[in-house]
């Protein structure tokens, strides 16, 4: 070999020496699972039964008529249409109470951003001790108010149960729109704000107008990644409710455990699975080409 | 912007607002774990332990609980020390040669937004077969395929950053590409592969669908170990404090040394504070 041809070889094996042993194990992930569920979804396999036949599209058929994955699905979206918006605004007017000089700035961000770094099983069970009808705080805060005693049932009465855990999701994920949207603030030219205060707008005009364009990136990749949460929604829920009272809390996720490893409905749950990832896929596909996640 | 000392006090009185919403309920979770017995079932309930005892983590040694705790540490930290090797190789290589292009960039990434459930279900019946069920092996090799497009994402981000003049002149003075990765890059990002080990390690430890599915007794996470203290009749109260506790304070502390790349770090890379 040449010079210059045994370079090239010897490039060429470094760089994808260094990235197929990544690539393998990702597959784990990202090809298994697929091909995997996709098999399983057109067979007939339970936990009970030997039956392993190829049966077509009954499971897929059957999921058209299970008013449970579809109450699943809805729930799912209140919490993603409740939670996002909530945790967008909340954030966003916390980011604008830290902008300007405060000192002590730093400190308390980083006490802030606690609840996002907690293990969100941790932060669910936390506050089914905070809900908690008898020993718990919140009920007793309550009392104070109404000066009688409180006793609502937080994690099992069908009207809380939503406020609680979206108070919940919201206290968790509140923090994580905000240290987004502080550091896009932060990066925002003060002299444009300056520019348009001169040119008489007041300071709601200048922020709607002049900044919220400017930070418009960084809100929608925040709420992408929120969004991907939301929708694979499960710890919490798990801590609080497990999906209860009956299965009025049930997200998809927890609807496809239940499934998969409660009812041992395998295939059925596979069936389950592959929808999820081709909606996912679509939705992910759309957002990130939107967002120009690559930068 | 001017302000006057008025605003100025309003501001702070909402940000004192917001600290104790943010951070009463942790508060709250680590003075159960300091209460007795009496004052954790006192109602109305009691806001400050009268005297601080650490009763209920010696039960949690006592009882061998805290083997779950051994266990989170030996699955986040291996699975992470083995993802941050392989990511950014592949990082490096993605970086430097753009070697698979954009299109192998976003199916890396695309790989981190799948349900957790979706992934675990298959891994579930192969892990069956392989005997995998209820081992740390299990879990170790799962989160480490979870984590690396993070660690990929990041670390090609970090080493985007880096001049690739510094290269090019190891590369006359005759460094191989491998000394150049050694010697010349990886310094320089040190702090970034710190950072994003740290959260690829948080990520490792908080994981909770992951463990529910695939251990039982052996290979118990703390996570799924908390959800065992509540039962259907009578919540053990003090355990789960003290576990949780336990579990959480060290993230705390772990976080708090990363400031400065918390922003990129929780954004993937896509907002740099």
């Amino acid at each position: 070999m040449s010079g210059a041809a045994r370079q090239a070889f010897v490039s060429r094996r470094f760089r994808y020496g260094m990235v197929w042993p990544a690539v393998l194990v990702i597959l784990l992930i990202g090809l298994f699972p697929i091909v995997y569920t996709a098999i399983v979804s057109f067979q007939n396999i339970d936990m009970f039964g030997e039956d392993t036949s190829f049966q077509g599209g009954m499971h897929y058929a059957r999921l058209m008529s299970d008013a449970r994955f579809w109450q699943s699905v809805l729930h799912t979206l209140i919490f993603l249409v409740v939670a996002l918006p909530l945790e967008l605004v909340l954030g966003l007017l916390l980011a604008l109470l830290f902008l300007d000089r405060l000192p002590g700035k730093q400190i308390f961000v980083a006490l802030l951003i606690l609840p996002v770094v907690t293990s969100p099983i941790i932060a669910g069970s936390t506050w089914r001790l905070l809900f908690d009808n008898r020993y718990g705080p919140i009920n007793q805060m309550i009392s104070w108010i109404t000066g009688e005693p409180a006793t609502v049932l937080w994690t099992v009465n069908p009207v809380y149960v939503y406020p609680a855990i979206l108070l919940a999701e919201v206290w968790q994920w509140t923090p994580f729109m905000f240290l987004l949207l502080l550091a896009g603030l932060s990066n925002v030219d003060q002299s444009l704000n300056e520019a348009a205060e001169l040119d008489g707008a007041g300071f709601w005009k200048t922020f709607w107008y002049v900044t919220l364009p400017i930070i418009k990136p960084v809100i929608l990749i925040a709420c992408l990644i929120r969004a991907l949460d939301l929708f694979r929604l499960f710890d919490v829920i798990w801590a609080l409710t497990r999906g209860g009272p009956g299965t009025m809390t049930e997200t998809v996720s927890i609807y496809a455990y239940v499934l998969a490893f409660k009812q041992f409905e395998t295939s059925y749950a596979a069936a389950i699975a592959v929808v999820i990832i081709v909606l996912l896929s679509l939705v992910v596909m759309a957002a990130l080409r939107r967002v120009e996640f690559a930068r | 912007m001017r302000q006057t000392r008025r605003t100025l006090a309003l501001r702070y009185l909402l940000v004192a607002l917001a600290l104790i919403f943010f951070l009463f309920p942790i508060y709250w979770l680590v003075a159960i774990s300091l209460k007795t017995p009496d004052e954790i079932f006192a109602s109305p309930p009691i806001w400050i332990p009268g005297q601080i005892q650490f009763q209920n983590y010696a039960v949690l040694f006592k009882d061998g609980d805290v083997w779950t705790i051994w266990n989170s540490l030996v699955v986040a930290t291996i699975s992470t020390v083995v993802a941050m090797l392989l990511g950014t190789m592949c990082a490096y290589s993605m970086a430097r040669f753009r070697t698979g292009g954009d299109h192998f960039a976003m199916w890396v990434i695309s790989n981190r937004m799948i349900p957790p459930i979706v992934i675990v279900f298959p891994v579930f019946l192969l892990y069956v077969k392989l005997g995998w069920v209820d081992t740390r092996l299990g879990l170790i090799v799962l989160y480490t395929a979870f984590n690396l497009p993070y660690v990929i994402w990041m670390m090609r981000g970090y080493i985007q950053d880096v001049p690739i003049e510094l290269e090019e002149s190891a590369l006359v003075d005759g460094c191989s590409r491998l000394q150049t990765f050694r010697l010349i890059v990886l310094p320089v990002i040190r702090g970034g592969l710190f950072a994003t080990a740290v959260f690829t390690f948080v990520f490792a430890w908080n994981e909770f669908v992951f463990a529910l599915v695939l251990t039982r007794s052996d290979a118990t996470t703390f996570p799924v170990q908390v959800t065992h203290y509540f039962g259907g009749q009578s919540n053990f109260w003090a355990k789960i404090a003290a576990m949780s506790t336990l579990g959480t304070i060290p993230i705390f502390i772990a976080v708090a040394m990363l400031q400065k790349f918390l922003v990129r770090g929780v954004s993937m890379g896509a907002v740099k504070g």
